[in-house]
């Protein structure tokens, strides 16, 4: 099959427009200031607001633009940014799950229970009590997605109804005790474990090996299927700028030491980075992923394509709350404790917030699982420049919020303009 | 005809709670046959394509298929018997590419259930060429980017690309200009060259007369007469939609007869 047979008149990818548009890195570059005009900024505003907070805080907070308080700040958004993957699926469906912030506090909770000793008996290891602790969430999270697919109820009421239920669970277990501590190495390594630095860089080459044999392996099967491919400048930028931002964040992290301690690569990037690839997978190369989709831009047509549309919304009820078990335990993990506060405070409307200013709509169909890795980023940077530069705390919620509202209306405007352009 | 027709229905009745939508509604339709379907609002043929479709049960009734009888329960069993619908508000999903729209609910995968991008692609460009569909710059464009005539052209081809036998449009022009109701309609006449049956509903004679070998009407939701296209005029058909009586005998499908 070659590629003139498959062609379609005027196919915009195809070999023929390209001797329209400059080729190369200045091509690449034209078209990136064709699709902002015409109001595509992808994830563009919000990577610049994130190089502007941390460029504003290293002036701000000498001990901020540091190699250890970069590994901070990995371990500070790891939890929360494993809420808001889960969220991302849930608002491509355009639904809404409230309850992920005290079913994260029962995931917390159910390690911090099996991993207690008890009287005459041992506690279990954290390699069993977390995955069983992940199973309890799932189980909670298809009964609320059962009850909201099945029967109908809106995901608001049920998941809100969540959110009273796992947190009065929590604090009717923890009233007597008031908190129980996580004396289990390998669930606190979630929270504290750094790789040596030579795992580090082994990692690093792992992840720039893997996406590059990912993105050429796509090419070649475009290729032999004759379909046109996009432009070699974007792949080659691609694969340059993944493999420069791992080594990068090793060479950092490697450089860091704690009283003459070396640090490494924390365990908890490795968890982000591993969650971001499955889970983008997941969403765009399945059928699943495409299923999720299509639910969420026209359920009607979905049902009638026949998909089962409630058996997708149970799943992503399931993830959502397995994402959500897996952030409490990384979050417990952090304090080595689960205490009656746990899964209060900002936890949930940050989670949402990460997964919105990235970019994900709330209207369902359109998002993609990076948005919550960056808009976690942001809001785990915001929040650490604030403490180290001895902000008011109230500071955090206020400069969060308004990022928020600007990332939001600023996608907003600029779907406007797109919808004028005509596309 | 003397071969059997490839879809025909006996005596269906389909009721909502107290209103009648289907009265003991005979109806077929020919191998390469463009059967229309016309009839004012509320006439019930929407409900009659929703029973071929697996959408509504009916209540009581036979539906043959290939001669054969058949029961149809959900989507997936029209689909599987070679019956694809293609509704007035088309079922697109908007932020899906042309592709992705394509394969919707029927995406080509690997035992991972992983996504074949590449032969989706290429199939879907083989279709929209066999089918002549040239307006669309990118099959991987979303479905919102596209005109009304394009969109329409997409669901048309998703619906042939499964080797169909039987495409039923629900108002296929309802919303488009004069060139790409045309466009539209030559699509229709090339499926039915190339062996398709079509049942077209619409409520527009000119384009019923523009592509349908045969005509049923429906009138509060019985048939009232099938015409030949060829032997028959706008204004007789008119007459049947808003004030066409039963003519049916039981047992003895309505024929050509004309009702006076």
């Amino acid at each position: 099959m070659t590629t003139a047979d498959v062609e379609i008149v005027g196919q915009d990818k195809g070999p023929a427009p390209e001797e329209e548009q400059p080729a190369g890195l200045f091509g690449l570059l034209h078209r990136a200031a064709a699709d902002i005009r015409s109001g595509n900024l992808g994830i563009l505003p919000i990577v610049l607001a994130l190089v502007f907070i941390v460029v504003f805080f290293s002036f701000e907070a000498t001990n901020f633009f540091t190699a250890e308080n970069f590994g901070n700040i990995i371990i500070q958004m790891a939890g929360t940014t494993m809420l808001a993957y889960g969220v991302v699926f849930v608002l491509l469906l355009g639904e809404i799950d409230l309850s992920i912030s005290y079913v994260a506090g029962i995931g917390a909770l159910a390690v911090a229970e099996l991993q207690r000793p008890g009287t005459g008996h041992p506690g279990l290891s954290g390699l069993i009590a977390m995955p069983i602790a992940i199973v309890i969430c799932a189980l909670i999270g298809s009964a609320q997605g059962s009850i909201v697919a099945k029967i109908g109820v809106p995901s608001f009421v049920v998941t809100l109804a969540g959110f009273l239920i796992w947190q009065g669970v929590i604090v009717y277990r923890l009233a007597v005790p008031g908190s129980i501590i996580i004396q289990d190495r390998w669930i606190n390594y979630t929270g504290s474990y750094y790789f040596s630095h030579v795992a580090g860089w082994l990692i690093a080459a792992l992840v720039a090996g893997v996406y590059a044999a990912t993105v050429l392996g796509g090419v070649i099967g475009k290729v032999r299927a004759g379909l046109p491919v996009q432009d070699r400048w974007a792949i080659a930028v691609k694969i340059a700028a993944v493999a420069l931002g791992s080594f990068g964040i090793v060479a950092i992290c490697n450089s860091a030491s704690v009283q003459g301690t070396p640090l490494g690569l924390p365990l908890a990037a490795v968890i982000i980075v591993l969650f971001l690839v499955v889970l983008t997978f997941l969403a765009k190369r399945t059928t699943f992923g495409r299923h999720v989709y299509a639910v969420g831009g026209n359920a009607e047509a979905a049902r009638r394509a026949g998909i089962n549309v409630p058996r997708i919304r149970v799943l992503v009820f399931m993830i959502s709350s397995v994402m959500a078990a897996i952030g409490g335990i990384i979050l417990a993990a952090n304090v080595n404790s689960v205490d009656t506060n746990f899964g209060g405070g900002t936890l949930l409307l940050d989670a949402i917030s990460a997964a919105v200013i990235g970019g994900t709509s709330l209207f369902g169909g359109r998002g993609e699982v990076r948005n919550a890795f960056i808009g976690g980023a942001v809001i785990a940077t915001v929040s650490n420049g604030l403490n180290t530069a001895n902000y008011n705390p109230g500071t955090i919620y206020i400069v969060t919020g308004s990022i928020l509202l600007l990332a939001v209306t600023l996608d907003t405007v600029a779907r406007r303009l797109q919808v004028r352009s005509g596309r | 005809m003397t071969e059997t027709p490839l879809l025909e229905l006996r005596g269906i009745n389909k009721s909502f709670g107290s209103v009648q939508a289907l009265t003991d509604v005979d109806f077929e339709v020919g191998r390469g046959e463009v059967m229309a379907l016309v009839g004012d609002n509320g006439a019930g043929k929407s409900t009659l394509v929703k029973c071929v479709a697996g959408t509504h049960a009916p209540d009581s009734g036979e539906i043959l298929f290939d001669g054969a009888e058949v029961h149809i329960h959900t989507p997936r069993d029209a689909a599987q018997l070679g019956i694809e619908v293609v509704y007035q508000d088309l079922a697109l999903c908007d932020n899906l590419d042309v592709v992705q729209n394509m394969y919707l609910g029927r995406e080509a995968h690997d035992r991972f259930q992983r996504l074949k991008e590449p032969i989706m692609e290429q199939r879907t460009a083989e279709t929209m060429k066999s089918l002549a569909v040239t307006t669309i710059k990118s099959i991987r464009q979303p479905v919102a980017t596209l005109s009304g005539g394009q969109r329409q052209s997409v669901a048309v081809a998703r619906a042939v690309m499964w080797n169909s036998k039987l495409v039923i449009l629900d108002e296929p022009t309802a919303a488009l200009g004069v060139a790409q109701t045309e466009q539209v309609l030559a699509l229709v006449r090339r499926l039915a060259e190339q062996g398709l049956s079509v049942v077209i509903i619409s409520h527009n004679l000119h384009d019923v007369f523009e592509t349908a070998h045969r005509i049923t009407v429906l009138r509060l939701g019985r048939n009232v007469g099938v015409f030949q296209r060829d032997k028959t005029t706008q204004q007789e058909v008119v007459q049947a939609i808003t004030a066409g009586v039963p003519t049916k005998v039981s047992g003895i499908p309505a024929t050509a007869t004309a009702p006076v």
